[in-house]
């Protein structure tokens, strides 16, 4: 077997076996770092305040939709018999796919959107870094990318369950089944790649925001008060009432 | 009772001469960095006029504070359900056109420009982009601007004055303008608090004073929205929002915040209330005609023996509570009535209260005879230049009947000090006017001493901070002993 191994062989297996893992480590390992030793630069950055109309035309579309898509993969990871068991009926594998093509479109136009604001606005372009628009550009690679191969290499929900998931579980399980994804078409490798080079970004980048959606508001109580000191001890007793 | 201290404050609005000291100092101790230049944690307006941010009060357009609805209250502009669709845009938060484009001017044009026929100019830049721009707005852009269609028209407090009322205010023989400063109210049911969905913004404690921790916020902006007063803003920079901290570093080594300390009129006061904080939600809950009244009963009298003793019993320090019976707020608010909070109905329970300014009352000479002068000794308040209502509407939630008490006993104790000092009133007819503002002689002495002759001192009964447990407040000492200072703090740089 070994004479049959060419350079194409090795790169697949640096890009779906080894890839992932980089992503991986430096993923956790930076971002708990980075919330650890520079918690302060964890922020939505928002840009709301410097422009407050287009803004609503970019941030709106593309967090909805882009929670939509992100959701949808998930599922198709998490529960792939259950997907394909709700897929068997047609309709309902229409309904699931039309949802998620919905979710890339609204993605595409708030990406186009906050290109466009962050290009015209000046205020908004003070605050726009490098690293927004590597963001943006590999956000933007991912979204076409993955409209193409729901167009092109359509029923995704179906063989995604089939079988994505079972690669990326062989990539949790640590003994990565590169065989589920090399017989993939172009499009959806470069889509893979993509997702693999959006983790590694991730916690270098503003997309950590994401991580620190406010959970608990949902059930604290509306007031917070913050104590120094032990409420509970008596400072002094010698107090007298002076009349 | 769950006793608590706060450390609050009275503006003696007859005393502000509008001259600004307060925001400079302000400005040039916290807000000269940036991101922050826009910001004004203490500004000054005039009244009527539009504020800052523009309108601020109009909560229509804004959705801050609180409302009561199906008996209980809700926050106005991010109930818990909308907060997540509300964090990617949220529909009411002010953007820098509605406060102001910072700037300052190309100087060195005046000095680098090449000889020519025209005298050399400094232009305009602005402090965001870098870029000329034409100024359209300052924080102060209503200074002075009363009867203007413009400003003052467009003051929201207007909102339920007769059409003559309001004419009343815009005919050149009767402007009238107070000068209104603000900071934060540091409020005991913050709205600010209550939306911020990270719990960056929280209460201290031990003082009251509220803060966003600048590690915990995400720059969700929630809060800016929420503040009825808009006394959180957000620095567009590092992403974070930032607000008034009453110069709690200040505080806690024993000196008075920079705007107390700078005021130039002294119209500063600031000292320890106890309050009951069981009581919060059922005040915040109440009438908007009670609010004032339901407010000031939270308030604790600190020489209660009992109120003592739960004081300490919540570990709030004997010296503590020393300052609380020394408080000039105190005095200002709950023996003697005459400081109201403003917006109540805001229902943020502010801890900022404002002695109501005496504009002057019309009166005209009709030959010998003075005209618009009540029957009675008082002359007659609602013939007053600005509508009581109009005074109401900011101070008392619309209730003329404590606005008008407050107006009452000042001016019994103007009289009083007439009949005193120069003697053109009768004695006995000003004591009657005393007993008829429900305020007794040495009541009188104590307004006229506080108001006029205070000290520094009197102004400002600042709690002792104890060492020890100032640090506490901050870090655990023995946390970071034996290293340099209080360890390696993070730069506020913006993140990527
Ligand atoms: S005024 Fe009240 S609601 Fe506004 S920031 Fe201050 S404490 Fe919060
Ligand atoms: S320094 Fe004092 S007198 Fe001057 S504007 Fe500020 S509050 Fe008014």
């Amino acid at each position: 077997m070994a004479e049959n191994i060419t350079s194409f062989d090795y790169l697949n297996l640096f890009l779906f076996t080894i890839l992932p893992y980089v992503a991986l480590f430096t993923f956790f390992l930076v971002t708990i770092q980075r919330y650890r030793g520079r918690g302060f630069t964890y922020s939505s950055l928002s840009s709301q305040f410097l422009e407050n109309k287009m803004h609503f035309w970019a941030m709106v579309p593309f967090h909805y939709g882009i929670l939509v898509v992100l959701f949808g993969h998930l599922i198709g990871f998490l529960l792939p018999a259950q997907v394909l068991a709700w897929n068997s009926e047609p309709m309902r594998l229409y309904l699931l796919e039309i949802t998620g093509f919905i979710g890339g479109i609204f993605t595409l136009v708030g990406l186009i959107n906050i290109m466009v604001r962050r290009l015209s606005d000046a205020r908004t372009k003070m605050v726009t870094s490098t690293a927004d628009w590597v963001v943006i550009g590999i956000l933007i690679f991912q979204i076409c990318t993955g409209l193409y191969t729901a167009i092109f290499h359509s029923w995704g929900s179906s063989w995604f369950a089939a079988s994505m998931s079972p690669y990326l579980w062989s990539i949790v399980k640590l003994s990565p089944e590169i065989a589920y994804v090399t017989p993939l078409p172009f499009f959806i490798k470069l889509h893979i790649i993509g997702a693999f080079a959006m983790i590694i970004l991730f916690p270098f980048t503003r997309l950590v925001h994401a991580l620190v959606v406010p959970n608990p508001y949902l059930w604290r109580k509306p007031q917070v008060v913050r104590w120094h000191w032990d409420r509970k001890k008596i400072r002094t007793t010698e107090f007298k009432i002076e009349r | 009772m769950d006793v608590r201290s706060q450390i609050s404050m009275v503006f003696h609005l007859d005393k502000c001469i509008g001259c600004h000291t307060c925001s400079v100092a302000c400005k040039n101790i916290w807000t000269d960095r940036k991101g922050t230049e826009y910001m004004w944690w203490n500004n000054v307006e005039t009244k009527p006029g539009t504020g800052f941010p523009t309108k601020w009060e109009d909560q229509e357009k804004y959705k801050g504070g609180w409302e009561k609805k199906n008996g209980s209250i809700q926050l106005r502009s991010t109930g818990k359900g909308r907060v997540v669709p509300n964090i990617f845009h949220h529909p009411h938060q002010p953007s820098m056109n509605d406060y102001y484009e910072p700037w300052t001017y190309k100087y060195d044009e005046l000095f680098n420009a090449p000889e020519g026929n025209d005298q050399p100019t400094a232009r305009p830049i602005s402090m965001v982009t870098g870029e000329h721009m034409d100024i359209e707005a300052g924080p102060n852009w209503d200074d002075d601007l009363s009867g203007s269609p413009v400003y003052a028209k467009n003051d929201p407090n207007f909102k339920n004055l007769t059409a003559e009322q309001q004419a009343q205010l815009f005919a050149i023989e009767r402007l009238v303008f107070f000068y209104f400063p603000r900071i934060c109210n540091h409020c005991l049911n913050p709205s600010c608090v209550a939306s911020c969905p990270s719990g960056a913004l929280h209460k201290r404690g031990e003082d009251g004073i509220v803060l966003i921790d600048q590690e915990q916020c995400r720059g969700w902006r929630s809060c800016v929205a929420a503040c009825p007063y808009k006394k959180t803003y957000y620095n567009w920079q590092t992403g974070k929002s930032e607000k008034c901290i009453l110069c709690f570093p200040r505080i806690e080594s024993g000196q008075a915040p920079a705007c107390f300390h700078s005021c130039v009129g002294r119209i500063r006061y600031l000292g320890v209330l106890l309050y009951d904080a069981d009581m919060i939600d059922d005040v915040a809950n109440t009438p908007d005609d009670q609010l004032v009244e339901a407010h000031r009963a939270m308030v604790l009298d600190p020489n209660d023996p009992e109120v003592i003793r739960s004081a300490q019993a919540n570990g709030i320090h004997d010296d503590v509570i020393k300052s609380a019976q020394k408080s000039p707020v105190y005095k200002f608010v709950k023996e003697w009535g005459i400081a109201l909070p403003p917006h109540i109905e805001y229902r943020t329970l502010p801890m900022l209260f404002y002695v109501p300014p005496m504009l002057p009352v019309m009166t005209t000479m009709d030959g010998d005879a003075k005209k618009n002068m009540n029957e009675g000794l008082f002359p007659d308040f609602d013939k007053a230049r600005a509508p009581m209502e109009f005074l109401a509407n900011l101070f008392s939630a619309g209730n003329t009947g404590k606005m008008r008490y407050a107006l009452k006993k000042q001016m019994a104790v103007r009289q009083y000090r007439r009949a005193v000092t120069v003697g053109d009133i009768s004695m006995e007819a000003a004591l009657k006017m005393l007993l008829e503002a429900d305020c007794s002689v040495e009541e009188a002495e104590g307004i006229y001493k506080l108001t006029s002759l205070c000290t520094f001192d009197e102004r400002f009964v600042i709690p002792p901070a104890h060492r020890e447990e100032a640090i506490e407040m901050m870090k655990d000492p023995l946390e970071h002993k034996q290293e340099v200072g209080f360890g390696l703090r993070e730069e506020p740089e913006r993140g990527a």
